[in-house]
C-alpha cells in the first residue's frame, strides 16, 4: 500500500465530506463524486501493492484481480448515483429557481415557533404548531 | 432447486428490462403480476423445502467456481424474508393498480417497482458483502425514483435529503467492505467469520462499527434516523407502504447477519443502548406530531428499536423474538400505510385538520385501521403483543431491566400516538366538507380495500399461527447462531 495514495484518499475524503455538507445541490453532487472516488481509491489501495498488475501473462508478481473488479462495479454505481443527484438538482432548480436544499419540515416548524415566541414572548402551545 | 431460488432476483430484473419496451400500461401490469406470481411460487417452494429439512441452500450463479461466483445463500431466515417480501410487494402492487393514481400510470413505475423487488430479494439472499452492496444499490436506486416520481416540490425537497443520506450510507458500506477486504482478503460471508476472528481486537471492532453505521443508517437507527420521518410521508401511500414495510427491514436483516454471522455476540451492549434510544426517540417523535403519515413514520423508528434491543441481548431466545417481531411488523406497518392511503384518496388528505369521523363513514375502514394499530401498540391477542412479549421475556432472562422499562413505556406511548390518529381521523363527527355518507374509495376502487384487507388478514394469520411460527423463528435463530453450519454449507456446495 503506498503512502501517497493513502494521503490522496484522505484528502479526497475530507473534501468530499465538506462538499456534502454544503447547502448548494451542485456542490453536494460534486461531493458525491469526490467521495465516491475516495472510496474507489481506498479499495484499490487496500487490495494491491504498487508495481503489480492484475494482468495474466505479465512476468513477476501478480496482484489480486478481485478488488479491481469490485472497483469497476463501484465506479458504474457511483456514476449512476451522481447522474441521479444531478437530475434531482436540475429538477429542484426548475421548480424553485435556486440551487439550495430547503429546510425540512421540522426546521420550519421550529423556526416558525421561534418567530412567534419572539413576537409574543410567551411559551408556545401545541396549537401554535401547524403542520 | 437452484433456478427456483434465484427466480425472485432474476425474474423481476428480466421483467423490468422487457417492460421498458412495453409502453402500454395494461401490458406492463400483466408482466408485473405474472413475474410476481412466478416469484411467489418460487419463494414459497424454497421456503417449504427449507422448513422441512433446514438444510442451507446455496446457488453459485452461472456455475462459476468458489470465490468467483455470485453466491446466493438461503437459510431459514433468508427464505422466510424473501417469501414475506414477495407477498407484501404483490399485494401492494395490486393496491397501487386499484388506486388509479398518476404515479402508477407512469411508464416507469412498473419497471422500477420490479427492480426494487429484485434488489430486496437479492439483499436477503446475498452470500458475500459486495453482492449485498450491489443489492442495496439496486433497491436504493429504485427507491429514489419511486420517491420522486411525481417530481413535486415537496418530493424533490424530501427526496434530496433521502438520496444524499443514502448515498452517504452506500459510501460508508463500500468503505467498510474495502477495509474488510484489506484486512481479510475476502468478502465471502462464509470465509469471513474465521478470518475476522484472527484479526486484532481493535481492527475487528473498527470494521464492525463501520458496518453497524452503514446498516444503521439504512435501518433508521438513533441517531441516524432523521431522514426517514422526513422523506417517507412525501411519497405516494402505495410507495411509502413498501418502504415502511420492507426497506428498513432490509437494514435490520443485515444488522442481524452482522451480529450473528460476522461478529457473533460482540458489542451487544452498544446495540442494546442504541435500541433503547431508538425506541424512545421514535415514539416521542410520533407523539409530538399530528399528521397521520408522520406519526406512522416515527413509529417505524421506534419499532426498529425493539428489534435492535432483542438483537443486542443475543442468544437463541432473543434472536428468535427479534425474527418474530421482524416478520410480524412487515404486514402490520404496510397495512397502516395502505389505510392511510385510502383515507387520503377519499378526502384528499389524511391530516386530522381536514378529516374526521372516518369510523362513522366507513366502519370497515375503521376496523382495517384498528386491528394493525392495536397490534403495533402490543395489545393482546394480536401479533404485536406476542412479539413484544417475546422480546421482553428475553430481556427478563438477561436481566436488562432498564431496557424492559423503556420497552414497556414506549409500548404505552405507541398506543397514545395511535389514539391520536384514532381520535383525530376516525372518531368524532363527519367533517362538513364530506359529500358522501360512506367512503367512496372502498365502493369504487374495491381493489384498494381488498388488498388492504388481505394484508390485515396476513397479520391476523401471524397471530393465529403464532405457536408454529415462533417455533420456526426459534429454529431460524438457532441456525443463525450456528456459524460453523453456515460456513460448511457454503463451502461444500
Amino acid at each position: 500500500m503506498s503512502l501517497s495514495l493513502l494521503i490522496l484518499v484522505g484528502v479526497l475524503f475530507s473534501v468530499g465530506t465538506y462538499l456534502l455538507m454544503e447547502r448548494s445541490l451542485t456542490r453536494v453532487a460534486l461531493g458525491v463524486g469526490v467521495l465516491g472516488n475516495a472510496v474507489n481509491l481506498l479499495i484499490v489501495a487496500a487490495g494491491s501493492r504498487p508495481d503489480e498488475a492484475p494482468i495474466i501473462g505479465r512476468s513477476g508478481e501478480l496482484t489480486d484481480p478481485l478488488p479491481q473488479a469490485l472497483v469497476l462495479t463501484a465506479i458504474v454505481i457511483g456514476f449512476a448515483l451522481l447522474s441521479f443527484v444531478l437530475a434531482l438538482a436540475w429538477r429542484n432548480w426548475s421548480i424553485t429557481e435556486n440551487d439550495e436544499v430547503e429546510d425540512d419540515l421540522e426546521d420550519r416548524i421550529v423556526a416558525r415557533r421561534a418567530e412567534k415566541n419572539s413576537k409574543r414572548g410567551d411559551v408556545p402551545h401545541h396549537e401554535d404548531v401547524e403542520q | 432447486m437452484t433456478t427456483l431460488m434465484s427466480l425472485p432476483v432474476l425474474g423481476p430484473l428480466i421483467a423490468a428490462a422487457v417492460m421498458l419496451f412495453l409502453r402500454r400500461l395494461s401490458a406492463q401490469r400483466f408482466v408485473s403480476f405474472m413475474t410476481l406470481g412466478v416469484s411467489l411460487v418460487a419463494s414459497a417452494t424454497t421456503f417449504v423445502n427449507i422448513w422441512d429439512d433446514g438444510v442451507i441452500r446455496v446457488v453459485r450463479m452461472s456455475g462459476w467456481p468458489g470465490s468467483f461466483a455470485i453466491t446466493l445463500v438461503a437459510d431459514r431466515l433468508a427464505a422466510t424474508m424473501v417469501l414475506v417480501a414477495t407477498i407484501v410487494v404483490t399485494i401492494v402492487l395490486a393496491y397501487a393498480t386499484g388506486q388509479r393514481a398518476p404515479d402508477e400510470r407512469s411508464s416507469f413505475y412498473h419497471p422500477v417497482y420490479m427492480v426494487m423487488t429484485a434488489g430486496i430479494s437479492q439483499a436477503f439472499l446475498a452470500g458475500d458483502l459486495f453482492n449485498l452492496f450491489v443489492a442495496f444499490e439496486i433497491l436504493l436506486m429504485a427507491s429514489y425514483v419511486l420517491l420522486t416520481l411525481e417530481g413535486t416540490n415537496e418530493q424533490v425537497r424530501a427526496g434530496t435529503t433521502y438520496v444524499v443520506l443514502n448515498i452517504l450510507e452506500s459510501m460508508v458500506l463500500l468503505m467498510a467492505i474495502g477495509l474488510v477486504f484489506a484486512a481479510t482478503g475476502t468478502v465471502s460471508m462464509a470465509e469471513l467469520p474465521a478470518r475476522l476472528a484472527e484479526l486484532p481486537d481493535g481492527v475487528r471492532m473498527g470494521l464492525q462499527l463501520l458496518l453497524l453505521v452503514a446498516f444503521g443508517i439504512k435501518a433508521a437507527v438513533f441517531p441516524l434516523f432523521f431522514w426517514l420521518p422526513d422523506s417517507y410521508p412525501t411519497a405516494p401511500s402505495s410507495v411509502s407502504a413498501v418502504f415502511a414495510g420492507l426497506l428498513t427491514k432490509v437494514g435490520v436483516y443485515c444488522l442481524i447477519r452482522t451480529q450473528t454471522l460476522l461478529f457473533p455476540g460482540e458489542l451487544g451492549n452498544v446495540v442494546i443502548v442504541i435500541g433503547a434510544a431508538t425506541m424512545l426517540v421514535g415514539v416521542l417523535g410520533a407523539i409530538s406530531h399530528r399528521d397521520m403519515k408522520r406519526i406512522l413514520s416515527f413509529q417505524i423508528v421506534s419499532s426498529i428499536g425493539y428489534m435492535l434491543f432483542g438483537l443486542g441481548i443475543g442468544g437463541s431466545a432473543a434472536i428468535a423474538a427479534t425474527i418474530f417481531y421482524l416478520i410480524h411488523h412487515i404486514p402490520v406497518k404496510t397495512s397502516l400505510f395502505l389505510v392511510e392511503g385510502i383515507v387520503a384518496r377519499d378526502s384528499g388528505s389524511s391530516s386530522p385538520d381536514v378529516v374526521s369521523g372516518m369510523a362513522r363513514r366507513s366502519p370497515i375502514l375503521a376496523v382495517l385501521f384498528l386491528v394493525p394499530a392495536l397490534s403495533l401498540a402490543g395489545l393482546p391477542p394480536f401479533s404485536g403483543f406476542l412479539a413484544k412479549f417475546a422480546i421482553v421475556r428475553a430481556g427478563v432472562v438477561d436481566a436488562q431491566w432498564v431496557g424492559i422499562v423503556v420497552a414497556l413505556v414506549v409500548s404505552l406511548l405507541t398506543l397514545v400516538s395511535m389514539v391520536k390518529i384514532w381520535v383525530g381521523v376516525f372518531w368524532g363527527d363527519v367533517e362538513p366538507a364530506a359529500k358522501v355518507s360512506t367512503v367512496g374509495v372502498l365502493r369504487h376502487q374495491r381493489l384498494m380495500g381488498v388488498s388492504t384487507g388481505m394484508i390485515v388478514a396476513l397479520s391476523l394469520a401471524i397471530a393465529v399461527a403464532a405457536g408454529p411460527l415462533y417455533e420456526f423463528a426459534t429454529l431460524a435463530a438457532e441456525q443463525l447462531l450456528d456459524v460453523a453450519g453456515y460456513v460448511n454449507a457454503v463451502r461444500s456446495a
